[in-house]
């Protein structure tokens, strides 16, 4: 009996590990949505997912591409790191997608690069981040440090922005928040700000009680200088520390708070009336008007069937990672990776408000900043915007370590992290 | 020699000598070669995401071996086995990390990346001998041994059991989890470790090595099975059932239920140690979410639903479990967790003895009918 | 002839226009605050000031709120509830035209500023107080000059004492060492961190040895009294902690209590329970008044409990008892309840945020002295959770019902056999304890996020904080969460927010290993199996 038991058993597990014989047709092109629609962070990806469906669905309208549907396949890697690695593996190797659009917090691009390298896969990532990376088989579409947190603290600094002496770098204690603090402590140093003027903290991720940390700024900044915050603070903790700043009084005009993580999406979930003039640095706001954005504005309404949805920063970045892509593989005829990351270079698409974003050899992209203050309606209202558009570092000259590195991935150099090209 | 003949004499054992082998074959054997000597276009062939899948899947079922020892022959329900298995794929990342050398993208040879990134000058004195796979090797299992070892000493000396001690095994790897978020720990705080290049010099990337991986945690769990078995049918193992069913009268009859269950609480965590070593490599992460509750509950639940205190109950529930999330998770994405968290309840409720117990009710009911 | 004529004319015109002219000055003023770019704005809003009339502060006001709109023919309005104001007129002007001038950070600090200014003689002593207080954040001399014009007028004895320190505060640059001498002389009472930030700053430059004397004096006494203050304003925030990680785990404390069964679904009973908030919330904004939108918080508490008591009681009925006298097993069910409850709540609401917004009745706080504000959130969430524990502490104190879970608390077997239906008493008590957690979900929604994973952030720290105090003991969990919080605050400031925590779970699994029973434990038979 104890052997049949076994036996089953055996079957059982046999059954449960057989290839699916799933039998794609030939006549589409699959590509990936590895976003987390369960746990943690299917707050942020959920729109993500809808917004390159949303993509998928409009370029089949319009006849799809090469001539063949475009079918995305989603999977949810449930907020869980090693399973991103697994859903990667199993897009890349049993799906055989041309492309996947996916990843949000920096761990999990982590954990899907090593699959990405080894099966040569193509991810387009779209989520502003610490930089300091480059691959060959990733595309950046997110803003790097110098494109959201150097021309921020730029603008406090102006006379427009109140002319800020004092600064408090608050952030969720991990790499993105610690990456843009030391790149910001080391500029902010090089423009004559004393070590004792910048404060550093860190919480830990869905920090919820913030009582102690909004007094001890409301204090830093009772030292009659001019005080701002600035707040990589992630996702999730950002509204307990925004109600305790409205609580606390902690108004715009007095100590206006910058944040790099907070858009609209996440301004939906707060109250906005006693934030009005807190700040945000993003490559695109809701607010600003163009033609496409208010195209992509009612298209979004539309898809998501609901006509107050709002649009954020990294669905702009996926719009732009979608459309280079869908330009890339008609422009070199073909799905094959390396194809198309050639064509990728130097494409070239429209930003959803003004100018045009480029793709450069970093893998990086070239957008512009624009600054803008909460208003009371949950939108940005923009009070500052970049002449032209701003080219990403991949690496920080702030960072001496990286200083020296350079990512290019074109002759001679074809590189993500040298200090000479690969040929000479 | 009269016990090792009556190992293969008695008819129980010859069935599990014979299943055992037949699982061998099935693992060692077949897949490999199914993998390796097929066609990629065959109907059979198992391609090589599918190898890499198992062998993850082969490490949670040597971690929910390693759960049963504790809970269901000893009745001890550890929530914080996921801590002891994040710890043992820390020692064998911290020994993959130093062979990572000047190749970091820092070009630090003496430095992992994110060490040179907080400015740190020279390694903290916790990571010294990691360079050594030896050293790292003792690690994975003495770090997480001595823990669990402290802990049940002053856990089980001060008699907490039953729910109490789920809930502070619980807080245990929450704590550590909070500890390993913090940067300044010294283990990459949120990302953990990765970029792993190679593993006792074989480069991890390539599908040799993870076919290498792969074989080594299949002989590992067959291992497992062995000293679980050994342990089980010994007489410790009596005791350790014995404590799980009456504990106080265990101890009236003046066995030291203390030590046994330290016994089986130490055991455990060092196999969860080794069961971590051998997921890191083939995941190519480590990262402090590892410690988190949540995971440490579903150890429990693939215990309880392959069938907890028999031998291939938790096997079955480590495949059945994440083989339905990997299939759910993209076959029904917005869905899985209603069929997941529907199967928690269903099993709890209809199986209390767990998909083993459902095997072994359906052949009684089949002898019945067949005796009639 | 013509001469005349103009002559009449122009004194015509001087002896009937002063206010006229006046008018259109304010008027040209006014309509230039629609400038393009935020220079001129402020350009604006300071020409509009120094014209000195206090029709001038509320449109400044409405600047600095963003209330102050344009029509496309230039007239400017002031927003107030959907409704436009023509501030020269104060009719009432409906358009559908108008849009709200943009105003940036600076601009508005410039408004609020000369706003405060203006105010400061408004026949409104509150609307002084918040001038004097508005100047102190923009100092300058000719704002010291306007302190000193309104003091000599003010009559209310706390705005006289603020203005008091405010021009103390602004004579401390002054180049006259007996004017710095009396304003340290002054301030020795003061305690407001900035205050002591200015001194500090004065002793880097002072040379005056007696006026250095007195700082130093005056100095040491400000910082004794922030240091106090700072130690009240810890405690505070710890209450405040306990009482969030008390109402999370008060309902848990019942059910732990009585039935011994780990509900891991308990956080999602707290997030259902903020959920139902947002609903109501959105029916009052649908349905109702908008001035009753305040009271939607009261109409939540009974909606959220009654909704999650239900839920509770299903549960129980349809799955947990069956699993009774297995703890374990019913972890772990309760565990596959919860991955369906946030699907569920996921599928309905969507994945994201949800806004819940405070009441104004709970929104700001009160400025204490020493920079500490006592936010009416959190006074409010403290009493509240005392309430509870209160109403909870009478219901099993003096009810029938109390007084069976009591009995099945303390000997089920005992209990059943004295003809108490141990069933019943179950699935009520676990309807309950879900039902206080629902309200714990309404409190909750007012300082926290509104998303499925609400409650799994509450679920480790409520274990903690029962088994810490006690299972079944409510006095325990009381004293339990209060204790926690307040330790946690008193560490954060030194070990930080982390640190703060890993060292309190730390310390309760040593202490538990001490008293595996927690803080008060509760004797009887049934506990000792």
């Amino acid at each position: 009996m104890k052997f049949n038991r076994i036996l089953g058993a055996g079957l059982f597990t046999a059954a449960s590990i057989l290839p699916m014989l799933a039998h794609a047709a030939e006549d589409t092109i699959k590509i990936g949505v590895l976003h987390s629609l369960s746990g943690t962070m299917a707050i942020s990806e959920t729109t993500l997912k809808d917004t390159v469906l949303m993509m998928v669905d409009d370029i089949n309208k319009k006849g799809g591409l090469l001539g063949k549907k475009v079918e995305a396949v989603v999977v949810d890697p449930a907020s869980n790191w090693p399973l991103f690695a697994e859903k990667a593996r199993e897009l890349l190797e049993k799906e055989k997608v041309a492309a996947v659009f996916g990843c949000w917090t920096s761990v999990s691009r982590k954990s899907v690069l090593p699959v990405f390298e080894q099966l040569n896969g193509m991810l387009f990532y779209p989520v502003q981040y610490e930089g300091e990376e480059s691959s060959r088989n990733v595309f950046y579409t997110g803003a790097a440090p110098n494109q959201q947190a150097i021309p921020a603290v730029d603008y406090l600094m102006s006379k427009d922005g109140g002319e800020v002496k004092r600064w408090v770098l608050a952030g969720t204690d991990y790499v993105y928040p610690r990456t843009t603090n030391k790149i910001l402590e080391a500029y902010l140093k090089s423009k004559g700000v004393k070590p004792e003027d910048i404060m550093i903290n860190y919480t830990p991720f869905g920090h919820s009680d913030w009582q102690t940390i909004v007094a001890d700024i409301k204090k830093f900044g009772s030292a009659g200088k001019k005080t701002a915050v600035v707040s990589t603070i992630n996702g999730d903790a950002n509204v307990p520390f925004y109600k305790e700043l409205a609580n606390l009084g902690v108004k715009a005009d007095q100590i206006p708070v910058v944040a790099f993580s907070v858009g609209e999406e996440e301004l939906a979930g707060i109250d906005t009336k006693n934030l009005i003039g807190h700040l945000a640095a993003w490559n695109y706001f809701q607010s600003v008007k163009s033609p496409e954005n208010d195209a992509f504005i009612k298209q979004w309404q539309s898809f998501i069937k609901n006509p107050k949805r709002v649009t954020n920063d990294p669905m702009e970045a996926t719009y732009i990672g979608f459309k280079m892509w869908t330009q890339a593989v008609q422009q070199a005829g073909t799905t094959n990776v390396d194809a198309v990351r050639q064509a990728l270079y130097g494409q070239k698409v429209k930003n959803l408000t003004g100018g045009v974003a480029v793709m450069n050899t970093n893998h990086h992209l070239s957008k512009p900043v624009f600054i803008g203050e909460i208003q009371g309606n949950g939108q940005f209202q923009t009070v500052w915007k970049t002449k032209d558009v701003i080219k990403a570092d991949a690496w920080s000259p702030f960072i001496p370590e990286s200083a020296k590195l350079t990512a290019d991935w074109t002759y001679p150099w074809v590189c993500g992290n040298c200090t000479e090209p690969k040929f000479k | 020699m009269h016990s090792l003949s009556h190992l293969f004499l008695n008819p129980g054992d010859r069935r599990f000598w014979a299943g055992f082998t037949a699982l061998g074959v099935l693992f060692l054997l077949l897949v490999p070669a199914l993998n390796l000597l097929l066609p990629a276009d065959s109907a059979l062939h198992v391609p090589n995401y599918m190898v890499t899948l198992i062998g993850k899947y082969l490490c949670y079922a040597i971690l929910a071996m390693a759960m049963n020892l504790v809970w269901g022959y000893c009745g001890v329900l550890s929530l914080g086995h996921g801590a002891f298995f994040a710890l043992g794929g820390y020692a064998i990342g911290m020994y993959m990390m130093r062979s990572i050398g000047a190749r970091g993208v820092y070009g630090n040879a003496d430095l992992p990346d994110f060490m040179v990134f907080l400015n740190w000058k020279e390694l903290p004195w916790y990571w010294l001998g990691f360079d050594h796979f030896w050293f790292a090797a003792l690690m994975v299992m003495a770090i997480p041994g001595a823990l669990a070892f402290v802990f049940g000493w002053l856990a089980f000396r001060s008699r907490i059991n039953g729910v109490y001690l789920s809930i502070v095994t619980q807080a245990m790897t929450y704590a550590l989890m909070l500890a390993f978020f913090r940067n300044e720990m010294g283990f990459g705080g949120n990302n953990g470790l990765t970029d792993f290049k190679d593993i006792l010099g074989f480069d991890l990337s390539q599908d040799a090595t993870k076919m290498g991986l792969y074989l080594l945690t299949t002989l590992v769990l067959g291992a497992t099975f062995l000293l679980v078995r050994f342990v089980t049918a010994s007489k410790l193992g009596r005791v350790m059932m014995a404590v799980r069913d009456a504990e106080s009268r265990v101890r009236f009859l003046g066995y030291s239920v203390t030590g046994v269950k330290l016994f089986a609480f130490t055991l455990s965590a060092v196999l969860a140690g080794i069961a971590g070593a051998l997921y890191v490599p083939q995941v190519g992460i480590i990262n402090p979410s590892e410690f988190s509750p949540a995971n440490s509950i579903e150890i429990a639940i693939w215990v309880a639903v392959g069938g907890r205190g028999t031998l291939l109950g938790p096997v079955l529930g480590a495949f059945a479990v994440n083989g339905a999330k990997t299939w759910l998770t993209g076959a029904a994405p917005e869905l899985w967790l209603f069929a997941l968290g529907a199967l928690f309840i269903l099993v709890t409720l209809a199986l209390p003895k767990g998909l083993v117990g459902l095997w072994a009710g359906l052949r009684a009911r089949v002898t019945e009918k067949s005796n009639d | 002839m013509r001469a005349f004529h103009l002559i009449l004319a122009l004194a015509a015109l001087l002896l009937a226009t002063p206010s006229a002219r006046a008018d259109d000055d304010f008027s040209t003023a006014l309509r230039a605050l629609n400038a393009d770019s935020y220079a001129d704005k402020i350009a604006a809003a300071e020409a509009l000031a120094a014209l000195g009339e206090g029709r001038a502060a509320p449109i400044l006001d409405a600047l600095a709120d963003g209330r102050l709109y344009v029509t496309p023919d230039g007239a400017i309005l002031i927003e107030q509830a959907g409704t436009y104001l023509e501030p020269l007129s104060q009719k009432i002007v409906t358009t559908d035209k108008a849009e709200a001038i943009t105003v940036n950070n600076r601009l508005r600090g410039v408004a609020r500023g000369a706003a405060g200014r203006l105010a400061l003689f408004s026949p409104n002593a509150q609307a002084r107080g918040a001038a004097v207080e508005a100047i102190m954040n923009s100092p300058s001399d000719e704002a010291a000059d306007m302190v000193r014009a309104a003091l000599a007028k003010e009559s209310d004895a706390t705005i006289k004492a603020l203005m008091v320190t405010a021009l103390a505060s602004l004579d401390l640059s002054s180049d006259n060492a007996g004017h710095r001498l009396a304003a340290v002389t002054q301030l020795a009472d003061s305690s407001d961190p900035s205050v002591r930030s200015q001194i500090q700053r004065l002793l880097e430059t002072e040379t005056d040895l007696q006026v250095r004397k007195v700082a130093e004096k005056t100095l040491g006494s400000i910082e004794f009294r922030v240091t106090l203050m700072g130690f009240v304003a810890n405690l505070f925030q710890g209450l405040s902690l306990g009482s969030v990680l008390l109402l999370a785990a008060i309902g848990l404390a019942v059910t732990f209590g009585v039935m011994g069964v780990i509900n891991m679904a308990h956080g999602e009973m707290i997030m259902l329970g903020a959920y139902t908030t947002f609903a109501v919330q959105q029916g009052f904004r649908a349905f109702l008044p908008a001035d009753l939108i305040d009271l939607y918080l009261v109409a939540a508490l009974p909606a959220a409990f009654l909704v999650t008591a239900l839920v509770g009681m299903g549960l129980e009925r349809g799955i947990i008892r069956f699993l009774y006298g297995r703890p374990l097993e019913t972890m772990l069910a309760t565990w596959g309840i919860s991955l369906v409850l946030q699907q569920v709540v996921r599928q309905i609401f969507g994945a994201s945020n949800m806004e819940v917004a405070n009441p104004s009745w709970m929104t700001g706080g009160w400025d204490l002295a020493g920079g500490f504000t006592l936010t009416y959130n959190r006074v409010v969430i403290i009493l509240f959770c005392l309430a509870v524990l209160g109403g909870l502490a009478a219901l099993l104190r003096w009810s029938s019902f109390g007084l069976h879970m009591r009995a099945v608390t303390q000997n089920r077997p005992m209990a059943s056999a004295m003809g108490i239906p141990t069933g019943r008493v179950d699935a009520m008590t676990f309807g309950l304890g879900s039902g206080i957690a629902g309200i714990a979900g309404v409190a909750l929604s007012q300082i926290g996020n509104v998303s499925p994973n609400l409650g799994q952030g509450y679920i480790v720290d409520s274990f903690m904080v029962v088994v810490f105090g006690g299972v079944g003991s409510l006095w325990g969990t009381l004293v339990g969460a209060v204790s926690l919080g307040v330790v946690n605050k008193f560490l954060e400031p030194y070990a930080g927010a982390m640190l703060g925590k890993i060292l309190v779970l730390v310390f309760i699994i040593l202490f538990i290993q001490k008293r595996p029973r927690g803080l008060f434990a509760l004797k009887g038979r049934s506990v000792e199996s």
